[in-house]
């Protein structure tokens, strides 16, 4: 079966891939950029590990399919350390223990910063809102969403 | 046999390609891809359409008219429609909404297809080649004409306050549906129910109208003893579905207990 | 964070100098920059994919596998059933010695769970798997099927594993796991009053994060590298080593950062028939469950009942505790004989009872094996105690944490499984948690030690 042309930017730089048709942005992300940061959990959805930033919002790249991503700019959480120096979420989410396995991390940074990107001061519900469709099942949640409020507050410092 | 993708411009182009067997139409991606993620060989390919006139949110002599591919996050986002807002912003977390579609959540089955029942509520009309009420429409979702397409709902603006929405799930702020409830009642300026739509999800296979209920509100008033007729009727009509968030048990029982409060609050 | 450090000063020195202070974790770096790298996380060319023909019977006999429609099909490279597994019947402990091996790899003659592996089939690309897995036939004669652990002790139930011949894990000691300490029933007879309640628990799945998988890659010399996220990385191995009679030297297995676990990654399930694969094709193999098969098929907690009957004395004495445990292991062992015994060795709690009666079954039915899930054996056993402590005092009408207080283990009392009780400090925990929770108790329990009568 011919293969699909994608042309895109990943984190600002222009990638060119052949697809096959079908592939999800996931798997051409992972399997043929090499940008693991987000990550499969289920691929129905409902676990948000796969979360990156398509034109401005927030989606599962497990359900997007990479042909349509043509001209899109995607972000990820592998791609948000600029020249080496921590992004203030990362900051923040290392400085107050908010991750255990990791596993679902990179997709909660990223559900993180689409909050923060169109409300740079949210309330804690607004937190609470922001991350309920990103689920961690070492059940970190509350060292998350003081991780983000923190960050929202250029404080990334941890509160004893 | 891999699968395929087809872009298409317009509705009429994509007709002929989803009579195909095995086509499947792709909205937001969140009921066909995670089908075709969780193995389902049956789809070969996936049709869109790219047309942005079904991207649009009308406005106009008291009626909306949302395009089949309007996300749920555009829902929630248009001012004009602020009443279906709760309802939009119940189905799934941040991402979905901003995938998941009006269109395809008129197919979702049972937990899922929260925004349909407030649909069902608000009697939108479905447009697929001709208008179709939107109860007849989930009758026979099953079994819609090859090749035929929803392409936007439509729906009169209920009165200020008219429209009620309730979600029950288990976890918070997020979860899967115990079951919805929608309402759209009409009120003299006395109190006295005009006129009362209530529809339910989670409640049948698909999103169903508690036409018993309806017909107790009318005449009565919103108070305890006014809407204890509707109450002991409510599951009149229903076949709750079994599934790990519930059993139909525990879903018939809890219906009376959620409509008293989305009616009374 | 405020460290209780009163408690037990003389016992060590004082120079503490990490504890209560916060301290960066390694690995969190390279978490919240997505560089950590799980096993799945090396794209690795001319993969092949792995599905699994699963059991829709709950019980059943197998009459016939015809997978040729499947072999046809584009994109297959090989199809796997048990004649394919060297050793194809296993059971993780066999490692220390606790046998008989009673689980068959790729099931041949039976399937005893709705969900077993059957046949797997290996292509160039997940759909090409599917869609061949959905063309493989497997004929069944369903058996009747037992959910219920008090019905499969039964006479004449269903036998569910015929490598045991009974519905019952047979131990040295016979067909449970056995505590005798005292006079049970002597203890009864000097109780006020006996409280015997029944507690049941259902399976509980981890669902981690990270679903169960490996992606094993041949290296020539027959050796084969596989990334897996096991937990158990030396069951692993040497299960392996057992199940495909290869010596140890050739497989050469790599962890790491597992994406969370909870116990559900301590069978030995995708490696062995992966690392096959591998052998067999001569290329990599990636067997990564999908959603729905960590949900139902990687092993959960399992279902317990534990039947408790205590007798006390109106002044909040523990006189007599018998405790029946049953732990549902599901059709095969795995982990459970081991659970099961473990629940004998933890009742009757951390009280101090004079008289002791414990007998823990391990009991299997066509119920999806259960497995390891953090503290299994013990916590359900914990839950099962906990409330009975709370009706126990509701009973006698005393507050039920001046009623631990009484019973509390302490320094120097015997355990029911003859062992000394040392380094005990369940009294100081609940005298800080009393005043943490702002719930009070009566003076003299607030001078009471673990280390004597107080």
């Amino acid at each position: 079966m011919p293969k699909v042309p994608v042309q895109f930017a990943l984190n600002g730089e222009e990638k060119a891939e052949f697809v096959e048709s079908g592939t999800s942005l996931l798997t051409l992300l992972r399997d043929k950029i090499g940008d693991t940061s987000p990550k499969g959990g289920c691929h129905q959805g409902t676990c948000g590990a796969c979360s990156v930033i398509i034109d401005g919002e927030l989606k599962l790249s497990c359900l997007v399919l990479a042909e349509t991503c043509g001209n899109a700019s995607v972000q990820t959480t592998g791609g948000l350390a600029a020249d080496g120096v921590l992004h203030p979420l990362q900051r923040a989410f290392l400085d107050h223990f908010a991750a255990q396995c990791g596993f679902c991390t990179p997709g909660m940074i990223m559900a993180a910063k689409a909050l923060l990107d169109r409300n740079p001061d949210p309330t804690r519900e607004d937190v609470v809102e922001a991350i309920s469709g990103n689920i961690c099942r070492c059940t970190g949640y509350e060292p998350i969403i003081q991780a983000v409020m923190a960050a929202a507050q250029g404080n990334s410092q941890r509160v004893a | 046999m891999g699968l395929v993708l087809r872009s298409f411009a317009t509705v009429n182009e994509a007709g002929a390609a989803l009579s195909e067997p095995g086509a499947r139409y792709l909205g937001g991606g969140t009921l066909a891809v995670r089908a075709v993620n969780e193995g389902d060989v049956s789809v070969h390919s996936l049709v869109r359409i790219t047309d942005p006139q079904l991207s649009r949110i009308e406005l106009s002599e008291g009626r909306a008219r949302i395009g089949a591919s309007v996300t749920m996050a555009r829902v929630a986002a248009n001012p004009g429609i602020a009443f279906l807002a709760p309802a939009a912003m119940a189905v799934g977390g941040p991402a979905v909404r901003n995938m998941a579609t009006v269109g395809g959540n008129l197919f979702a089955p049972a937990p899922y297809g929260d925004f349909a029942v407030a649909l069902l509520a608000l009697d939108a009309k479905v447009d697929a080649r001709k208008d179709m009420p939107m109860e007849r429409f989930l009758e026979t979702r099953g079994a819609l004409a090859k090749g035929s397409i929803v392409t936007a709902v439509s729906f009169a603006l209920p009165s200020e306050g008219g429209f009620r929405f309730r979600k029950v799930s288990r976890v918070k702020p997020k979860g899967t549906s115990v079951l919805s409830i929608a309402a759209v009642i009409e009120e003299d300026p006395d109190g006295t129910i005009r006129s009362a739509r209530i529809a339910l999800g989670c409640m049948a296979d698909r999103p169903i109208r508690a036409h018993a209920a309806e017909r107790a509100l009318v005449g009565s008033r919103r108070t305890e003893q006014g809407i204890a007729a509707a109450l002991a009727v409510a599951g009149e009509g229903t076949h709750p579905v079994t599934d790990p968030v519930a059993s139909a048990w525990y879903r018939a029982e809890v219906l009376p207990v959620h409509l008293r409060r989305l009616l009374l609050y | 964070m405020k460290l209780a450090k009163d408690y037990f000063a003389d016992e060590r020195a004082d120079g503490l100098h990490e504890i209560g202070r916060g301290l960066p974790r390694a690995d969190l770096p390279g978490h919240v920059t997505g560089k950590t790298k799980y096993f799945a996380d090396r794209s690795i060319p001319g993969m092949l994919h792995l599905k699994m023909v699963r059991s829709p019977h709950h019980h059943a006999r197998i009459r016939g596998i015809d997978t040729s429609e499947a072999e046809k099909h584009p994109g297959v490279v090989k199809i796997l059933t048990a004649r394919d597994v060297p050793h194809n019947v296993y059971t993780i402990l066999i490692l220390i010695q606790i046998g008989p091996e009673d689980e068959q790899v790729l099931a041949e003659d039976k399937v005893r769970w709705k969900g077993e592996a059957v046949v797997a089939v290996v292509a160039d690309s997940e759909r090409a798997a599917n869609e061949a897995a959905a063309k493989v036939k497997v004929d069944y004669e369903v058996l009747p099927a037992v959910f219920d652990m008090d019905e499969a002790l039964k006479p004449g139930a269903p036998v569910v594993n015929e490598y045991h011949g009974q519905n019952y894990y047979l131990y040295d000691s016979g067909e449970c796991r056995k505590v005798r300490f005292g006079d049970v029933e002597a203890g009864f007879a000097e109780a006020d009053f006996i409280l015997e309640e029944t507690y049941r628990s259902s399976p509980i799945e981890h669902a981690p994060a990270e679903t169960t998988g490996c992606v094993v890659v041949p290296e020539g010399n027959d050796r084969f590298t596989c990334y897996t996220n096991t937990q158990a990385m030396f069951f692993t191995l040497d299960n392996t080593s057992i199940i495909l009679q290869m010596p140890g030297h050739q497989l050469h297995l790599v962890g790491g950062t597992v994406g969370g676990g909870f116990g559900g990654k301590v069978d030995v399930i995708v490696e062995p028939i992966a690392i096959l694969a591998a052998k067999l094709t001569g290329r990599p193999v990636s067997f990564v469950y999908s959603r729905y098969e960590e949900m139902q098929i990687s092993s959960p907690r399992a279902a317990e009942k534990i039947v408790i009957k205590d007798g006390v004395t109106k002044d909040g004495r523990l006189v007599a505790r018998k405790v029946t445990g049953y732990t549902d292991a599901g059709a095969y062992s795995r982990h459970s004989p081991y659970g099961a015994q473990k629940g004998a060795a933890h009742y009757p709690g951390p009280y101090t009872v004079p008289n002791v009666w414990i007998d823990t079954y391990c009991v299997y039915t066509n119920r999806t094996p259960s497995s390891a899930m953090r503290g299994f054996g013990v916590t359900i056993a914990d839950f099962a105690l906990e409330v009975q402590m709370d009706k126990l005092a509701r009973l006698i009408a005393m507050d039920p944490l001046e009623f631990r207080f009484i019973n509390a283990y302490r320094d120097g009392d015997m355990k029911a499984h003859r062992q000394v009780t040392e380094g005990a400090a369940l009294i100081e925990c609940m005298q800080e948690a009393s005043r943490a929770a702002s719930w009070p108790v009566a003076k003299r329990f607030y001078d009471m030690s673990s280390r004597g009568e107080g």
